[in-house]
């Protein structure tokens, strides 16, 4: 599905991905966890199309294409997904409306026929009930008052709608209280398909309770470090990061 | 100095030189006494406070002359009352009740023209060809549309006169229109007033795409309990310049003044506004939007009089802009004074450009750099088009917008 291969990236010139390596294949779900500032969010920037940053080395291939080559809205057109940490408020900007340029351009970019309006709606019925989202707020632009957890379920009813082959959850725990949280961890668990493939990048473990890896990498200092099965969550968990600092020191 | 003025007279009396005198039977007093004073005057330059970002080389740089060819007129509502000016002659015009062409007035009913000794104004009238003058009793069951067609190299002098008697109610709309060889100057004024408990809507639509000169000034009084709204819609343009001027003079008066612009290429729009709150009770709001892509310019002065004694007024002004690119530009002027002191009122303009942050986020879910900027944009100028309620105009916008940018609905 992707592959990573010995990535670096600097922002402003200061290095912040120091050769990082990553594969994931089909039907996985790997998770990437790591301490504040290791490089997690620039990892899933970069792999949106964020400008700002420059990649100095190294090579990701998504679904065999040279995915740095591609633009942002190409990326997400080939299948890739970005949950946003923190969602835009967009004012004015119907989420119906925004979500139905958004599947038509994707249609289009694919040779696909556009969805009728009929089709359109009842997919947005569907779909909403799979994060219990109101469907009121489907009516409302995109993002204005609604509430953290709202807003994150809204990510997560994007990616049903788009139905990607990548999607990467970029912190999409972080401001969820327990019961939004499950009801997040729900829907993307609906979505799984042996065809499709997650990375869920997260600070604390409480996410993988619901959302379960089968992989978990620690990226600290801009390279993966560690990588195991679910149960090295829970050493984290229980241990921290200095742990793993130490032992990347060594 | 002097040389200097010597050559602003000689480029008003340049613009007047081709053109006729007014034929209509307009009062003989005003008329010689504004003739005088486009004598004198010269055009507006911008040391000219109400000039000052506006430069009116376009005009004085032209040359007009009479010639023209027939333009094919267009309708913009399904059902209303049509009336046509082809090159400033009224060539239809729907009979119905109280609508006359200045043509048919008697000396004594023009008596009711009042001209103000500003340039513009003075010029219109000294050089008035023709125009409409409406009585509105009663719910006027169909709306007016009045087309301002133009195509040629001509200077079009029309001046309306509408007034809405006691409790009676219509909807007008104000279309300027003009095919993309067109070199006219359209030069209109519109003398507008609403009686006691009277409700009007105008609707300006411009969507002149020639190079085209469109100076128009709409001059209102209102009275007790009316209520006036005004949308101003200009979607092109190589030279326009609004003066809306409302005169509330009535308790329990709303004025409402709604206006979006979308300028490109090297256009020019300028939107002049005054709300002058006399009387106490009333409400105002004011909302502009504009749009300027490539090194076009805009202009937004908007006034608001709070005078002594016209308490509990509550006025509102907003005006917001969007750069598109890094030559475009926006002269905003927000003003407000007010003499009474039991007022709420708010005013305020910004400028920038659109949130890169939401452009970002919409191209991440697969929506293309210029469908992001179009939605955005669109979501923009949504706030103010959806204050205009009839289903109409608002399609009418939408398919002028849909032929420019691809827009939907």
């Amino acid at each position: 599905m992707i592959k990573i291969e010995n990535l670096h990236a600097s922002i402003d010139g200061k290095e912040i991905l120091k050769g990082l390596n990553l594969e994931v294949n089909a039907g996985e779900v790997h998770a990437i966890m790591g301490p504040n500032g290791a490089g997690k969010s620039t990892l899933a920037s970069i792999l949106a199309g964020r400008e700002e940053y420059e990649i100095t080395e190294g090579s990701i291939l998504f679904e065999g294409k040279d995915l740095l080559e591609l633009s942002t809205e190409d990326r997400a057109r080939e299948g890739l997904f970005l949950a946003f940490q923190y969602p835009v408020e967009i004012p004015g900007v119907s989420n119906i409306n925004f979500l139905r340029t958004s599947l038509n351009e994707i249609k289009e970019y694919r040779g696909e026929n556009p969805l009728s309006a009929k089709d359109f709606m009842k997919m947005v019925r569907e779909k909403s009930t799979i994060v219990e989202l109101d469907s009121k707020l489907a009516n409302r632009s995109v993002n204005v008052g609604f509430s953290g957890g709202e807003k994150k379920r809204n990510e997560i009813f994007q990616m049903a709608m788009l139905d990607p082959k990548l999607a990467i959850l970029d912190e999409t725990d972080s401001g969820l209280d327990i019961d939004a949280l499950r009801i997040v961890a729900n829907g993307v668990n609906k979505l799984k398909t042996p065809q499709n493939a997650c990375i869920v990048i997260t600070h604390y473990q409480r996410l993988l309770d619901y959302i379960v890896p089968d992989f978990v990498h620690v990226l600290f200092d801009g390279k993966i470090v560690k990588t195991g099965t679910k149960e090295l969550a829970l050493i984290l968990e229980e241990k921290g990061y200095d742990w793993i600092k130490e032992s990347a020191a060594v | 100095m002097y040389a200097v003025n010597t050559t602003q007279v000689n480029k008003l009396s340049q613009l007047l030189a081709p053109l006729d005198r007014s034929s209509l039977s307009l009062e003989k007093e005003k008329m010689q006494d504004l003739q005088d004073f486009l004598e004198t005057a010269n055009l507006p330059t911008t040391k000219d406070e109400n000039w000052k970002y506006t430069r009116l080389t376009k005009l004085s740089n032209a040359s007009f002359s009479g010639s023209q060819n027939a333009n094919i007129p267009f309708t913009v509502y399904q059902d209303a009352y049509r009336i046509v000016f082809d090159n400033g002659k009224l060539v239809r015009k729907d009979a119905f009740n109280g609508c006359r062409s200045l043509t048919e007035l008697t000396s004594h009913e023009l008596t009711q023209l009042k001209p103000n000794k500003v340039i513009f104004d003075a010029l219109n009238f000294v050089y008035a060809e023709d125009g409409i003058f409406l009585d509105v009793y009663g719910d006027l069951d169909k709306p007016i549309e009045i087309l301002h067609l133009s195509n040629g190299n001509k200077v079009n002098n029309i001046r309306h006169y509408i007034r809405v008697h006691s409790l009676a109610k219509a909807e007008i709309s104000l279309i300027f229109s003009a095919d993309e060889e067109s070199k006219s100057f359209s030069n209109i004024v519109s003398e507008i007033h609403l009686d006691n408990g009277a409700q009007l809507v105008i609707n300006k639509l411009q969507v002149e795409r020639g190079l085209d000169v469109n100076i128009s000034r709409e001059k209102v009084t209102q009275h007790r309990d009316s209520v006036f709204t005004m949308n101003t819609i200009s979607l092109d343009g190589q030279f326009v310049r609004n003066d809306v001027e409302i005169s509330v003079q009535g308790v329990n008066a709303e004025s409402n003044l709604n206006g979006v612009y979308i300028v490109r290429e090297q256009q020019f729009i300028d939107n002049h506004t005054i709300i002058d709150h006399q009387v106490p009770h009333c409400l105002s709001n004011e909302l502009y939007k504009g749009v300027i892509f490539d090194k076009a310019t805009a202009v937004f002065n908007g006034k608001v009089f709070v005078r002594k004694d016209a308490q509990k007024i509550n006025a509102f002004q907003s005006n917001a802009n969007i750069l598109m690119s890094e030559d475009a530009t926006v002269n905003a002027k927000p003003e407000l004074e007010i003499y009474a002191d039991d007022v709420k009122c708010s005013h305020g303009s910004t400028t920038g450009q659109l949130d890169e942050e939401a452009i970002f986020y919409l191209k991440s879910r697969g929506i293309s750099d210029s469908g992001a900027r179009n939605l955005l944009v669109s979501a923009f100028v949504g706030q103010v088009l959806e204050k205009i309620e009839h289903e109409d105009i608002q399609t009418f916008i939408s398919k002028k917008l849909q032929e420019r940018f691809g827009w939907e609905n």
